[in-house]
């Protein structure tokens, strides 16, 4: 049977065919085939990994946020109202500063004041003593114009001294 | 509607019944067959390799294809065509023939001596099976070229439509395959078993396909099958571990089993034999059956078409029905033959990378089970 007799050419040909088929597949076709498949592969499973995480993450991130805003409200709450305490302190410490400058320079003032007054006081009171005097004067030369009189004066002063002693 | 289908059919049937007769008429006429059809020699003759290649619809032009023999007085090359029709040609000193059926060496080219037909020394003609044998060849390399380019210009970017389904098929193979049976010496010998997966698939779809650049039963020519079975044979011994040969020569049996009579050494040895043959006849036999039936199938209708032409006309539509159904099926086995012969080759050559320690391990799981 012919079938079944490996023919001596055909097995050759055969030989060389698949040899050289595999030397150029081995050498420049399979493995960087399956280096690429492979690293196509690990690309994937990472990629895979990474948008699980970052999946995670985000989730985590949302979560966070919201956390983050709550906390942020608080806080404002907490400045707003610590603004508030520290406005009306404010208002409140210039106002009683303002008051104790006021107090102050109106004592000041009242002091210059009364100074002043004391002062004026003292001119009108000089003053008067003066005018006071220039009219006794007055009157008194008129009234010793004439020589009794001036002896009655001498004897009521020497009487009041008198008493006085 | 269906009724109309059949129908249709019959007719379409009938229409090829009158040049399916003539057809047959022709090729009993034409002494092709020594006077009427003569099924087994066109079976053999389909089966079988060839100087020439066939080409459809008419039986006498073939594409000549380059005869190399080495004859008595050194290597001769000349086309296939200056021989064929029982001529013969003259090159150099020595005439060549194809020697007629009545000779042992019927169908191959002898040398004529003294008007003896001696056979050359050495035939490496490049025959149609031969020439097949390149083409497949030459489209494997096409096809894993084909996905290296694509890797090149896209880099990590997968491939789509038919650089993927190749690509698919290697994953198929190497993930399915190889790396599931080697495990960590499956990058050492994938490039092999792909390659023997993707010829050997290669071959058998090409097997398929009727007119030239397929036709060839290569699958279902024994020396094909015969190398690659060698090959897994080699691949398996050279790179064999001192455990595998210890198991060969001294396996773990009861020491009678291996000591005055070697019994399991010998039992082991031939079966190192019979697993490249298994091979060998496997792949084969299931290629060559399958390209027998569809032959037989055709040859039916010219069968019946002799003795009765509406006999044969009802023969073309159960026959050509048939004979789709079985190429469909073919198709499959070349598939399924192929993977396999490189699965088959894969648990050999894994079978042949065993450690001393993998053997502890089990003996250790059957401790523990027992």
């Amino acid at each position: 049977m012919e079938l079944f007799t490996p023919d001596f050419g055909m097995i050759f040909w055969m030989f060389v065919s698949f040899a050289v088929l595999f030397f150029i597949l081995w050498k420049f076709a399979w493995p960087m085939i399956i280096k690429n498949v492979e690293s196509r592969a690990d690309l994937i499973d990472k990629g895979v990994e990474y948008a699980q995480s970052a999946k995670l993450q985000l989730d985590n991130a949302s979560a966070e946020a919201q956390k983050y805003i709550a906390e942020a409200r608080r806080q404002q709450a907490d400045m707003l109202r610590e603004a508030d305490k520290m406005k009306t302190q404010i208002i409140e410490d210039a106002r009683n500063a303002a008051q104790k400058e006021a107090q102050k320079v109106m004592d000041a003032a009242k002091v210059s004041i009364e100074q002043a007054r004391k002062e004026a006081e003292q001119s009108f009171r000089d003053q008067v003593s003066d005018y006071a005097l220039d009219i006794a004067t007055k009157v008194v030369r008129r009234q010793l114009d004439d020589p009794k009189a001036q002896k009655e004066l001498a004897g009521k002063l020497l009487d009041e001294m008198e008493r006085n002693n | 509607m269906k009724n109309i289908y059949i129908i249709l059919l019959s007719l379409f049937a009938l229409l090829f019944t009158a040049p399916a007769l003539r057809a047959s008429e022709q090729e009993s006429g034409d002494g092709h067959s020594g006077g009427e059809l003569n099924p087994k020699e066109i079976l053999f003759e389909h089966l079988g390799d060839g100087y020439g290649w066939e080409v459809p619809f008419n039986h006498h032009k073939r594409i000549p294809l380059p005869v190399i023999v080495y004859a008595s007085d050194g290597f001769h090359c000349f086309l296939s065509s200056k021989v064929s029709d029982g001529k013969v040609y003259k090159d150099g000193d020595v005439e060549f023939m194809i020697a007629p059926k009545s000779s042992p060496y019927s169908g191959k080219v002898v040398e004529l001596a003294d008007g003896k037909e001696v056979k050359p020394r050495f035939d490496i003609s490049i025959t149609k099976n031969v020439c097949a044998l390149f083409i497949s060849a030459f489209i494997v390399c096409c096809m894993a070229f084909a996905v290296v380019r694509f890797y090149k210009k896209n880099g990590m970017r997968a491939p789509r439509k038919g650089v993927g389904a190749i690509e698919s098929l290697i994953v198929f193979i190497y993930d399915g395959v190889v790396k599931s049976t080697l495990g960590d010496q499956a990058k050492r010998f994938a490039p092999y078993l792909l390659t023997v997966f993707f010829f050997i698939f290669t071959m058998n779809i090409l097997g398929l396909i009727v007119v030239f650049p397929g036709g060839a039963n290569l699958t279902g020519n024994v020396a094909v099958t015969l190398v690659l079975a060698i090959c897994t044979f080699l691949a398996t011994n050279l790179f064999g571990t001192k455990h595998y040969w210890k198991e060969i020569f001294w396996p773990d049996v009861p020491l009678w089993l291996k000591f005055p009579l070697p019994i399991m050494p010998i039992i082991e040895i031939f079966g190192m034999f019979t697993k490249p043959a298994a091979l060998t006849v496997r792949l084969f036999a299931n290629m060559m059956g399958g390209h027998m039936i569809v032959l037989v199938l055709t040859l039916l209708i010219f069968i019946f078409a002799a003795m009765n032409p509406f006999a044969g006309g009802g023969t073309t539509v159960l026959s050509v029905a048939f004979s789709i159904f079985m190429l469909l099926l073919d198709v499959l086995v070349s598939f399924i033959q192929a993977y396999v012969f490189t699965m088959l080759s894969t648990i050999f050559i894994s079978l042949a990378q065993e450690h001393e320690h993998k053997k502890e391990e089990h003996q250790e799981i059957k401790a523990h089970e027992a």
